[in-house]
């Protein structure tokens, strides 16, 4: 097993004045390792997701990632060209709302080759042969590559999605609701789809949602927010199928099967 | 044949219990105080009545339930490794390369058809695709699920079909660690006669086996032991 975790979060804390979003997280995410975060709306899953990927600063605690130069390095206090530069090459963020991962105006192929651009790729055939290569992954069909997203399908747009963070091969991806908002037949293809690629890239991913077949089919480790709070954490179908906490129960309880 | 080498699976003092919050917090003792060491070669067979707690052992030892006291101990990599208190990597890595688990259902990922669901133990262990493809078909043909389902999703399969599939996907990594539970309960005469004769040369290769068997016959053919689970119900 390698020895070294791949984000680390000691007490992260992010309060809204005084509205507390979450509190006292702590956790080592490993390569390759798939954590859950489950919990109902409010709980502040987001709002942690968002502390962890560097989108929200924290009002407490650190959160530490590997970076491939520096080693683990505090992301607080990294440079913001620095950060950003991880963002573009080592992580990728997949948004529930799919609009708010692509670029709309950009074609289907655009937005899954400019973020090879962005990673340095300049050679036209290369990229083209990238990008062709990922629609076909997210099973696109051929001939929609110059198609703008808007003309797509909620499930389309969300594979596109999908595509775009993942053609540069990121070491963590985060992910909140990858499958809400969708059909229930359209989630489960996509379900099946992310399953494949994440398992086959060996990739990590922090995925935030409230449904519990997503986090029983996709994450290794599970973590159960209320109100802030990490409430229990374990191996997923420990926690599933044997819960501790009485809102941990409550949540398994709640939903017809998993 | 040296059996009484190095036990693969140790447990130490176990006890379960369920607390159930949305009962007023209602106590549900299970077992206390389990102490079982199983060598290479072994199968020992769990009984006690419905609800003694049988299910509850094997899922503790596979780190599906999580014990109120006590440890348990699997030999992975040469060395006997604690499954209680471990990391849930440690737990998956245990459960990729050491220990297998037959549920009483086929719990799986929908979609995917029998015989990559067969196959992937095997994959998940670096084995080279085809020839985990091959191992599955043999297994799947040992267990007589005809050729014709094999590319189809066990979703639609009749119960039988489904637990052998199951069974198929835990026999297919050769794991040094077995845990079956009621592999044989929805099978006819023929298969079970399959599912003996695949624990049996598991037992032959030195495999550690933990089982639950309702079927008597199916019981005196693989066990080479037997363990009470009842006599170790703790007082509510
Ligand atoms: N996940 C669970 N949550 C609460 N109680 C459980 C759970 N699993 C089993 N039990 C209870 O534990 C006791 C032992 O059950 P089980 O291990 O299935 O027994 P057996 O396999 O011997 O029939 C039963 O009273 C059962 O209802
Ligand atoms: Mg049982």
């Amino acid at each position: 097993m390698s020895g070294q975790s791949l984000l680390r979060a000691t007490g992260v804390g992010k309060s809204y004045g005084d509205r507390i979003g979450c509190r006292d997280v702590s956790f080592e995410l490993w390569p390759g390792e798939i954590l859950g975060i489950v919990g109902e709306s409010g709980s502040g899953k987001t709002t942690l997701l968002n502390c962890l990927s560097a989108n929200l600063e924290l009002t407490a605690g650190r959160v530490e990632y590997d970076t491939r130069v520096d080693g683990m390095a505090d992301l607080a206090t990294m440079s913001e060209p620095a950060r950003r530069m991880l963002m573009r090459t080592d992580w990728g963020f997949v948004h529930q709302n799919p609009r708010d991962g692509l670029r709309m105006n950009l074609s289907a192929g655009g937005n899954v080759g400019e973020r090879l651009m962005a990673v340095g790729a300049r050679h036209y055939g290369n990229i083209r042969r990238d990008v062709i290569d990922w629609l076909d992954r997210v099973e696109m069909e051929d001939g929609r590559i110059d198609d703008l997203p808007s003309t797509f399908s909620g499930g389309m747009q969300q594979r596109l999605q999908i595509a775009r963070n993942l053609v540069t091969k990121p070491r963590l991806v985060f992910m909140d609701e990858p499958t809400g908002g969708l059909d229930v037949s359209v989630q489960a293809r996509l379900l099946d789809l992310l399953r494949g690629l994440v398992r086959e890239l060996g990739v990590a991913c922090v995925i935030v949602t409230h449904d519990l077949g997503v986090v029983r089919l996709l994450s290794h480790r599970l973590m159960v927010m209320q109100r802030g709070r990490v409430v229990e954490q374990g191996l997923t179908d420990q926690v599933l199928d044997d819960p501790q906490h009485p809102y941990t129960q409550l949540l398994v309880s709640s939903i017809v099967s998993v | 044949m040296s059996t009484q080498s190095e036990p693969l699976l140790v447990i130490e003092g176990l006890r379960k219990s369920f607390t159930l919050h949305l009962q007023d917090g209602l106590e549900l003792p299970v077992f206390n105080d389990v102490d079982l060491t199983v060598h290479g070669g072994e199968c020992v067979v769990l009984s006690g009545p419905s609800g003694a707690g049988k299910s509850s052992l094997l899922r503790c030892i596979y780190g599906n339930y999580l014990p109120r006291a006590g440890q348990v101990l699997v030999r992975h990599d040469g060395a006997l490794v604690p499954v209680t208190g471990a990391e849930p990597r440690t737990v998956l890595e245990i459960r990729r390369r050491t220990m297998g688990y037959v549920s009483q259902f086929l719990h799986v990922i929908p979609r995917i058809p029998t015989i990559d669901l067969v196959m992937e133990p095997l994959l998940v262990r670096a084995v080279d695709a085809g020839r985990a493809r091959d191992r599955a078909a043999e297994l799947l043909a040992r267990l007589n699920v005809p050729e014709r389902l094999w590319r189809l999703p066990p979703a639609t399969f009749s119960g039988g079909e489904q637990q052998r599939v199951n069974i198929a996907r835990s026999f297919v990594a050769d794991y040094p660690v077995l845990l079956l539970d009621e592999p044989t309960a929805s099978l006819d005469a023929a298969n079970r006669d399959a599912v003996v004769e695949l624990i049996n040369d598991a037992r032959a290769r030195q495999v550690a086996v933990v089982g639950i068997f309702h079927d008597a016959d199916v019981r005196d053919r693989v066990a080479t032991g037997g363990f009470d689970v009842a006599a170790y119900r703790e007082a509510a």
